[in-house]
């Protein structure tokens, strides 16, 4: 499993307003998604145009946009050359769905923690050394009283 | 005199319909828009009557088809 698959399926799991959600880079190709591939790559291309295009209208730097429609809501969060792009259902609370967005692409960009490598099996530590019996000293008797 | 009761009830209550559909369609397309966030944190809504929102949100429904389909 890539790290980016990891971050989508931590952002399906946190997030309940995502339907779907597709991880790419600036160049189109598809990293991760909640949708087969055919799909994910159809989002990532009509998303990836959505932002140019938007960035092209208005002018300057684009980092995240929220397309609304009566179908529902389409989200893309842009950091540096990677994106994201997810859909919700119509009337999202937008502020949480960026926030969500935006932790997913972080998560994505960080290496996946490596599982921690068994501890090597300690050797025993050398048994102490019993401290050896003392010999007994047998108290002779003195004479007691009788 | 009834029939012709019965004919105005009909045609208002129809008349009524339609006013509260063309109503609630002229709210789904007045909900429907772009917000775009720039990266200094300012913001500009297009709305889907500016001409500037037209060609977006083409983009937009073709990613939610996808998305949904």
């Amino acid at each position: 499993m890539t790290d980016a698959s990891v971050a989508l399926g931590e952002l399906t799991e946190i997030s309940s307003q995502v339907e779907a959600a597709v991880l790419f880079d600036d160049k189109g190709t598809v990293a991760a998604a909640t949708v087969p591939d055919e799909r994910a790559a159809r989002v990532a291309a009509s998303a990836k145009a959505l932002l140019e295009q938007a960035a092209q209208i208005v002018g300057g730097e684009l980092t995240q946009l929220e397309a609304a429609t009566g179908d529902g809501s389409l989200f893309v969060v842009k950091d540096g050359p990677r994106l994201i792009a997810a859909s919700t259902s119509a009337g999202p609370t937008a502020g949480l769905v960026f926030y969500d967005l935006k932790k997913c692409l972080q998560a994505s960009a960080e290496p996946a923690p490596k599982p921690k490598p068994q501890a090597a099996a300690k050797p025993k530590a050398a048994a102490k050394p019993k401290p050896k019996p003392k010999p007994r000293t047998t108290k002779s008797k003195s004479d007691g009283p009788s | 005199m009834g029939r012709r009761k019965l004919l105005a009830i009909g045609f208002a209550v129809g008349s009524l319909l339609g006013i509260g559909l063309y109503a609630r369609r002229g709210q789904e397309g007045a909900d429907e828009r772009i917000d775009l966030y720039f990266a200094d944190g300012s913001l500009v809504s297009l709305h889907s009557d500016s001409p500037e929102a037209a060609p977006l949100l083409v983009h937009a429904r073709d990613a939610l088809r996808a998305a949904a389909s």
